[in-house]
């Protein structure tokens, strides 16, 4: 028994996301694409500047330095987070309710509010009275200024940003090595290997298609990245911590400067869309391989 | 215990310690007197504890209300969720029409978008409507999402087609079938989603601080974030970490509570592609 009016009873059913996605994010994001083409303060009427805005940021040295601060965060967060995240669900790959204890700890600042974990980490970097120049001066080293340095604030920042999405890495590598066949460990140890071998030939060729999704996601995360640059910096010292969201958010809502702010919005969405664009066609060559 | 494993116990135990120092040190400062908190070596301990950083971060800002603000926003952002994604998932599972995988791929689409890409157009539509500054603005964006229809959908191209073809003899419509018969059966999935969109929702920031202007609806993250912003230069780190404690155990709560539902959402959102 067929009914006809299926289709009837699916848009209704689909009524409510069709519109709420269609109002929230497809109209905005086309939006936000023609505003990029726009000068406009909010106030007056917007005027069409064709692609002004887009030659500004080319000329403008501020754009690359912002642009360059968070590629050099997004970087550095990956390239620490990928192989701690690998090793920790190594290490973590065995049976037993103690790893899971782990996890649970592991996932802990994943869950927890980035501004929470600003606030006490912008506290640990105290210059004066701060835990980590408390644990430098206990092993003999000088005080470091952190956040107020031009050299080590966005470190500073780069090492919390690794410390809170670690448990979230790992938890996916974790799941990609349970699918690892046994038989291949099995099988390279009877050819002798050791361990770190078996590492190299067996789980990393094996987890190929998890570390490189890993990969792309955390440096897309991290070019979103925002809520420690507001609360620890606010892009200080010396604009070196000053990341293309935060300066989006600075062109548009403190300087009202609308045009401006969307053509980095697009710059900013294209980096994204091309990331996940390789993600998406990798992963499907790498499904039409294992099939 | 072979070797491998020493060394894999080790390497666990020190980045477990890495990862609840931070915790531990929040709650020790919130604990703390000023001149403990600005010894140097610094005191690990609090000694003698000192709860008046609990009631000096209430007294200084609402503390109640932004944590009122926060529940409201995520409890109804979380509902809304809920009802939209199940009943959009169950479409694009159980029901044929036209270009519904065109239309599929569309919604999977907009998870490309970085939010941040639609604030200002989203603001601007807020003041529009003369909603900034409410709880309409802080929840309606919210309520819809390409992420919960994509869990949805999966779990529901695994409802059994027998359940729904005995129903249909019944004479059940779709929306009937997909209410009092599919819904019930989501318990894990809806879980899953529950879980994930109120700790998002509880800890999200960039938003709510666009479009709030008062202190009254200001949330927790917003509220946290001004109140630092209030002490300048010199932070009374005490009240701080007190009013950060605060904000951080009703998300740990819902995460403990949920742990196995939580995880499985975000490998749900890692097999995307």
């Amino acid at each position: 028994m067929k009914d006809k009016n299926e289709w009837k009873w699916a848009f209704i059913l689909l009524l409510p996301s069709l519109l709420g996605v269609g109002i929230f994010t497809a109209i905005p994001v086309i939006a936000s694409f023609g505003l990029s083409f726009a000068h406009w303060n909010m106030l007056s009427p917007p005027k069409f500047v064709g692609l002004q805005n887009y030659l500004e940021l080319m000329q403008d040295p501020l754009f690359w330095k912002v642009m360059g601060n968070t590629l050099y965060y997004a970087v550095a967060v990956v390239l620490l987070e990928v192989p701690l995240a690998l090793l920790l669900a190594i290490a973590m790959n065995q049976p037993g309710w103690l790893t899971k204890v782990f996890r649970t700890i592991y996932f802990l600042p994943v869950v927890t509010s980035m501004v929470a974990i600003a606030l006490v980490w912008n506290w640990m970097y105290d210059p004066q009275s701060g835990l980590i120049n408390g644990l430098l001066y206990s092993l003999g080293l000088p005080k470091v200024n952190w956040l107020f340095s031009t050299l080590w604030a966005m470190p500073a920042l780069i090492v919390m940003g690794v410390w809170k999405n670690l448990g979230y890495s790992m938890v996916i590598f974790l799941a990609g090595l349970q699918t690892i066949p046994e038989e291949l460990y099995e099988a390279s140890e009877l050819d002798g290997a050791n361990k770190w071998q078996q590492f190299l030939n067996v789980t990393v060729p094996q987890m190929g298609p998890t570390l490189f999704f890993v990969s792309v996601m955390s440096t897309i995360t991290a070019f979103q990245v925002f809520d420690p640059v507001y609360i620890m910096t606010q892009g200080a010292p010396e604009g070196t911590t000053n990341v293309a969201v935060y300066w989006l958010y600075q062109n548009a809502f403190e300087l009202f400067q609308v045009g401006k702010a969307s053509a980095i919005a697009y710059c900013l969405f294209a980096v994204i869309l091309v990331l996940t664009l390789m993600q998406w066609s990798f992963q499907k060559r790498w499904v039409d391989q294992e099939s | 215990m072979g070797r491998s494993r020493i060394l894999a116990y080790t390497v666990l135990i020190l980045g477990a310690i890495s990862m609840l120092v931070p915790f531990l040190w929040m709650l020790a400062t919130s604990l703390m007197s000023s001149k403990q908190i600005y010894a140097f070596p610094p005191e690990l301990i609090p000694n003698p504890a000192k709860w008046e950083n609990y009631s000096d971060a209430m007294n200084s800002v609402p503390l109640v209300r932004f944590f009122w603000n926060s529940l409201i926003v995520a409890t109804l952002t979380t509902a809304g969720q809920l009802v939209t994604a199940s009943m959009a998932g169950y479409a694009f599972a159980r029901l044929k029409f036209p270009f519904r995988n065109t239309l599929f791929f569309l919604f999977l689409a907009t998870m490309m978008i970085p939010p941040q890409v639609n604030i200002v157009p989203l603001f601007i539509l807020m003041s529009k409507m003369g909603w900034i500054d409410s709880y309409y603005a802080l929840i309606i964006p919210g309520l819809f999402g390409a992420f919960g229809i994509f869990l949805l959908r999966q779990f529901f191209m695994g409802f059994p087609g027998e359940l729904e073809q005995a129903a249909r003899l019944d004479g059940c419509n779709p929306w009937q079938i997909y209410w009092h018969i599919a819904l019930p059966t989501a318990l894990p999935a809806l879980a899953t989603l529950g879980i994930f969109s109120f700790i998002t929702s509880w800890n999200s920031f960039l938003w709510p601080l666009i479009v709030t202007n008062s202190e009254a609806m200001r949330t927790l993250p917003v509220g946290l974030a001004a109140f630092k912003g209030a002490f300048r230069e010199n932070t009374q780190w005490g009240p701080l970490m007190a009013a950060g404690v605060i904000s951080v155990v009703p998300a740990l709560l819902v995460f403990l509570a949920g742990q196995k539902y939580f995880i499985k959402g975000l490998m749900a959102g890692s097999l995307k592609g």
